[in-house]
């Protein structure tokens, strides 16, 4: 239709739907109005009145036929019709509370687990940062190195040049995640905040509720804007919501700073993962950041940074031009940025938070909660299937009195969307409580708790509608088909009672259980897949001993320690440490393995190794004390230790590891020969094995080395290998703490062990997850399975009755009914293997060291997908045991 | 339906669009112009006009309003829209086009 054609025909249409009483009398009015004129022209044409009167109504025909004629022109029934099913529906679902109870919880369960996973897409990866202005045209941006897949950070020069010469940004912003242990009053607490670029607030149009955001020359100077905005939380809860906090001074890592700012509630910062709840001017870097002064270095690589592109501009071509630019950088600065390149990443493939890393569950996710709806459809779609058998009568009455086939499609469907829409109801409640339930599913850890919300926008919104659509179609086609076979309801009525197995319209609900089945069988290989992953990388060897070793470290940078009072301290500490009863060794490194913290990679040069033209090559390194490998149990290959005597008066010395010995001296014995660090030359003086630095999932990377004393931190992290258990040594260690300085907190004392399990933990949210809607597909597939053989059951009553009077035993029936259950299972199962072995692969990077089609864990889902399967048909084949036959002969 | 087997499919709802095309009618004049202008031949009944009116005036083809007819009372009045004028050119067309080629074969000699 046209619009002008709705011009016309809305107001009509809206008419006889609202104002029916109306537009019937005003049809009346016409058909009377024309009745009068007619007799009047008949009375002048000579009749009587009488005479005339009948010949009018001869020639008009049956009133009330015009009337129904005129009604129906009107089409104003089609909405009729619906609010007509609306209410027959409604009738129909309550009549029969138990079933629909138990469609709409199957809706429920399958519609909630989409709509929640679609929050936390929404929420996680595609829009992060709600308080955010078009956050939907924010980039990630990020370094490149040749050689390196993955990301890197960016130097604070090359930052600043970028900026100058972008000219498809609108704006371009850093927001690097810190930490500092924030006193007030008398509690201690460690915050997570940003360090962020002058404009920040700016760019991302957040205006701070009171005081001011940065000023442009914030982040320009060594140390010399101490300011901070702080967060509305921090702010309530921490200052009790103070309106005069602006100009207050609060410490942060010891350094007195100027609050001049509150963010408005519900601003986390820019961060997936954890909340924001203070920023500070780059120019207060070295405060936050270890390794000193950065903001002149290129060579230094630690900030995060984020661009937002100018409307219409793609991602393709703001990446040409960064491209470009970096080039220029390499060649003005090949000495840093030799092999350096800069890429932006769609926000949600983040490289450096959180999205990145939940990218590939989420993913598997979606996949994941799509089955389980499919699942659910099923189910419902079976119970009305059943449903439907029952109201055959009713259906045949409903086609003999004149109904047409496509009104009853609709009466079905209508059905169908009641049962959906309340299952999308529930399922948004269920979403809603589960919105911020992703972050449960991390092990709990002491210190600073994750913040994962998920967001229930009109997109998700409209997703659970489409999927509402979708439902209704699926559940409400199924018993549709069924009424194809209506006309011979008749025909068919012996067909009510069957024999186990029969073949005939069970084909359809059979069709159903097989497909649950099989998508049933798909989740639970994934699920043992994934478990299988978890246990591989729990139990790979990270290369160091994990069991006897703890970690912790006391945080000197924040107490104000300056380098030779740390020095004398963490000299002072490490001697009494290692006098603890039970202590074997002990030994301080700037970063744990699996930790936090990030490694330095420095350029580095070796004697009689050619770089390729493009190859600028860069390594890892780890400062740590005499005895480290000792301590950590990480074996030197060949050379030794560091020693106390490897100090800043002594010449540099490095201890390499496997791998950079067999690309960097191709295998060579590297003891005595030369390795430029940071442009000095030190000396090999050990080989170490191969260990996980970063991940347990990484692959053996070339690092190495130095000696603490000649690469001096303050505040490393101290290791000790002891026999004691992680109780007595933490406490042992705050009394030795405390004895050097009743100020010093110590942080967290964990096992190695905790360490690795730390690191794993999306490995084990990805489990717990799947392992989750896993079980609720194997759930709702037996509840399917369940009903289908009841079923079968019931509608063959006579045929057991009769083999039970012939002189089948219980243990016959029993396998009459199992067995045919048996063989719905095997064709779900066989479908399933089929489909798995095809699809397992989509887990890909969430799997580690086991094959997508490994036989261990097909042979498990084929043995808990059986269990269930008997478990599901024992009730309906003891039911069929105490038929009794004579009863059922008779009737 | 009282739709007389002989009226040509569609042709009413063309015959009522001219008539009406000329001047807004009552549904009762209706009746009469078609009775005048088709001789009778057509004897379309009353019965079947009103469900063809209210069928045109669904799909906007004309519009109705109540108006006082002569005798004082009032009586509602069927007028062509814009887009019924269209329609009727459109129907016009069509019948040309389809009576020219069937009186064509019609009129063919016997040979």
């Amino acid at each position: 239709m046209t619009f002008e054609q709705w011009f016309y025909t809305l107001p009509l249409r809206l008419r006889s739907l609202f104002g029916n009483t109306q537009v019937d009398q005003e049809l009346k009015d016409e058909l009377r109005d024309h009745l009068e004129q007619e007799i009047q022209e008949n009375v002048a044409r000579g009749m009587s009145a009488e005479e005339a009167r009948y010949s009018a109504l001869r020639a008009l025909g049956g009133m009330a036929q015009i009337e129904q004629q005129c009604r129906d022109m009107r089409g104003g029934n089609m909405i009729d019709n619906l609010v007509q099913d609306l209410r027959y529906g409604f009738r129909q679902l309550c009549r029969r509370p138990g079933f629909s109870a138990l469609a709409i919880l199957c809706l429920t369960l399958g519609i909630g687990a989409n709509a929640a996973v679609f929050s936390w897409v929404e929420g996680i990866l595609f829009r992060p940062y709600p308080a955010v202005a078009h956050q939907e045209r924010l980039l990630a941006l990020a370094g490149t190195a040749t050689g390196e897949s993955g990301a890197t950070e960016t130097s604070w020069p090359d930052f600043l040049d970028l900026r100058r010469s972008c000219t498809v940004c609108d704006t371009f912003f850093v927001s690097k995640i810190t930490g500092s242990t924030l006193s007030i009053g008398d509690r201690a607490q460690v915050t997570t905040g940003s360090i962020v670029s002058a404009n920040y607030f700016d760019a991302i149009g957040v205006r701070p509720i009171l005081g001011r955001g940065f000023e442009p020359g914030d982040d320009v100077g060594r140390n010399g804007h101490p300011v901070a905005v702080i967060s509305y939380q921090l702010w309530q809860n921490r200052y009790k919501g103070n309106p005069q906090i602006i100009g207050r001074t609060q410490r942060f890592n010891n350094v007195p700073h100027t609050i001049i700012g509150v963010a408005p509630e519900g601003f986390y910062g820019t961060f997936v993962g954890w909340a924001m709840h203070f920023w500070v001017p780059a120019s207060m870097e070295e405060v936050f950041e270890s390794g000193g002064y950065k903001l002149e270095d290129r060579g230094a690589r630690w900030i995060e940074a984020y661009v937002r592109l100018k409307p219409g501009v793609t991602r393709t071509r703001a990446q040409e031009e960064i491209s470009a630019a970096a080039t220029r950088l390499e060649t003005e600065y090949p000495a840093t940025n030799r092999g350096r390149g800069i890429k932006l990443w769609p926000l949600w493939q983040t490289p450096f938070n959180n999205a990145g890393t939940l990218l590939p569950t989420l993913e598997i996710m979606i996949a994941v909660v799509a089955f389980v709806l499919l699942i659910a459809c099923a189910n419902v779609g079976n119970l009305l299937l059943v449903r439907s058998f029952a109201r055959r009568h009713e259906m045949t009455l409903r086609l003999a009195i004149g109904a047409t086939r496509a009104r009853l499609l609709r009466q079905l469907l209508t059905e169908g969307l009641i049962l959906s829409a309340f299952g999308a109801a529930g399922g948004l409640l269920v979403a809603h409580w589960c919105r911020h339930a992703l972050v449960l599913l991390f092990p709990a850890r002491s210190g600073v708790a994750m913040y994962l919300p998920g967001e229930m926008d009109w997109r998700v919104m409209a997703v659970s509608a489409g999927i509402c659509v979708i439902t209704t179609l699926i559940v409400g086609l199924v018993p549709a088909l069924q009424t194809r076979n209506l006309d011979l309801a008749g025909a068919l009525k012996a067909d009510s009672t069957g024999v186990v197995g029969a073949r005939g319209r069970a084909w359809i609900r059979s069709g159903l259980v097989v497909f649950q089945v099989c998508l049933s069988f798909i989740l639970l290989v994934g699920a043992v897949l994934l478990l299988q992953s978890l246990q591989k990388i729990r139990t790979t060897s990270p290369g160091f001993s994990t069991t006897r070793v703890v970690e912790t470290g006391v945080s000197l940078v924040a107490a104000g320690y300056d380098v030779p009072r740390a020095k004398t301290f963490q000299d002072e500490l490490i001697d009494r440490v290692r006098s603890l009863p039970g202590v074997e060794s002990a030994a301080f490194a700037r970063v744990t393995p699996l930790g936090y913290g990030t490694y330095s990679s420095t350029p580095i040069a070796v004697d009689g190794y050619e770089p390729l033209a493009n190859e600028q090559p860069a390594v890892d390194y780890n400062q740590v004390s005499p005895a480290y490998f000792a301590t950590l149990g990480i074996p030197l290959l060949s050379g030794r230790e560091f020693t106390r005597t490897d100090d800043e008066n002594a010449p540099l010395v490095a201890i390499v590891n496997q791998t950079m010995t067999a690309r960097y001296w191709r295998g060579q014995d590297p003891i005595g020969q030369r390795l430029q660090v940071k442009g000095r030359w030190a000396r090999v003086v050990g080989v170490a094995a191969d260990s996980k630095y970063e991940s347990m999932r990484e692959l053996p990377k070339p690092f190495f080395y130095v000696p603490l004393l000649q690469d001096f931190v303050r505040g490393p992290a101290l290791n000790i290998r002891t026999t004691q258990s992680l109780q007595t040594i933490s406490a042992a260690l705050i009394n030795q703490v405390h004895a050097l300085d009743g100020n010093l907190a110590l942080y967290e004392t964990i096992t190695l062990q905790e360490q690795v399990d730390r690191s794993t933990s999306p490995q084990l949210v990805a489990v717990t997850l799947v392992s989750i809607l896993g079980g609720l597909a194997l759930l709702l597939a037996g509840i399917g399975l369940y009903g289908v053989m009841s079923y079968a059951v019931a509608q063959s009553i006579r045929e057991l009755g009769l083999r039970m009077a012939l002189g089948a035993g219980t243990a016959n029936l029993i396998r009459l009914v199992i067995a045919r259950g048996m063989r719905l299972t095997a064709g779900g199962v066989l479908l399933g293997a089929a489909a798995g072995l095809a699809l397992t692969r989509l887990l890909g990077s969430l799997l580690y060291q086991v094959s997508p089609r490994d036989p261990l864990a097909f042979g498990s889902a084929f043995a808990v997908m059986m269990i269930t399967a008997i478990a599901a048909c024992l009730l309906p084949a003891w039911r069929a045991t105490r038929t009794d036959p004579a009863r059922v002969l008779r009737d | 339906m009282s739709k007389p087997s002989d009226l040509v499919q569609g042709t009413l709802d063309m015959l009522i669009l001219k008539i009406l095309a000329l001047e807004p009618l009552n549904g009762w004049a209706v009746s009469q112009r078609l009775k005048q202008i088709s001789s009778d031949v057509l004897g379309v009944s009353d019965g079947s006009l009103y469900p063809a009116l209210h069928k045109l005036e669904q799909r906007g083809w004309i519009t109705a309003q109540w108006k006082a007819s002569g005798n004082n009372r009032r009586a509602k009045f069927y007028s062509l829209t814009r887009i019924g004028r269209k329609q009727l050119e459109k129907e016009t067309d069509d019948w040309n086009r389809l009576s020219a080629a069937i009186s064509g074969i019609v009129k063919l000699k016997e040979a």
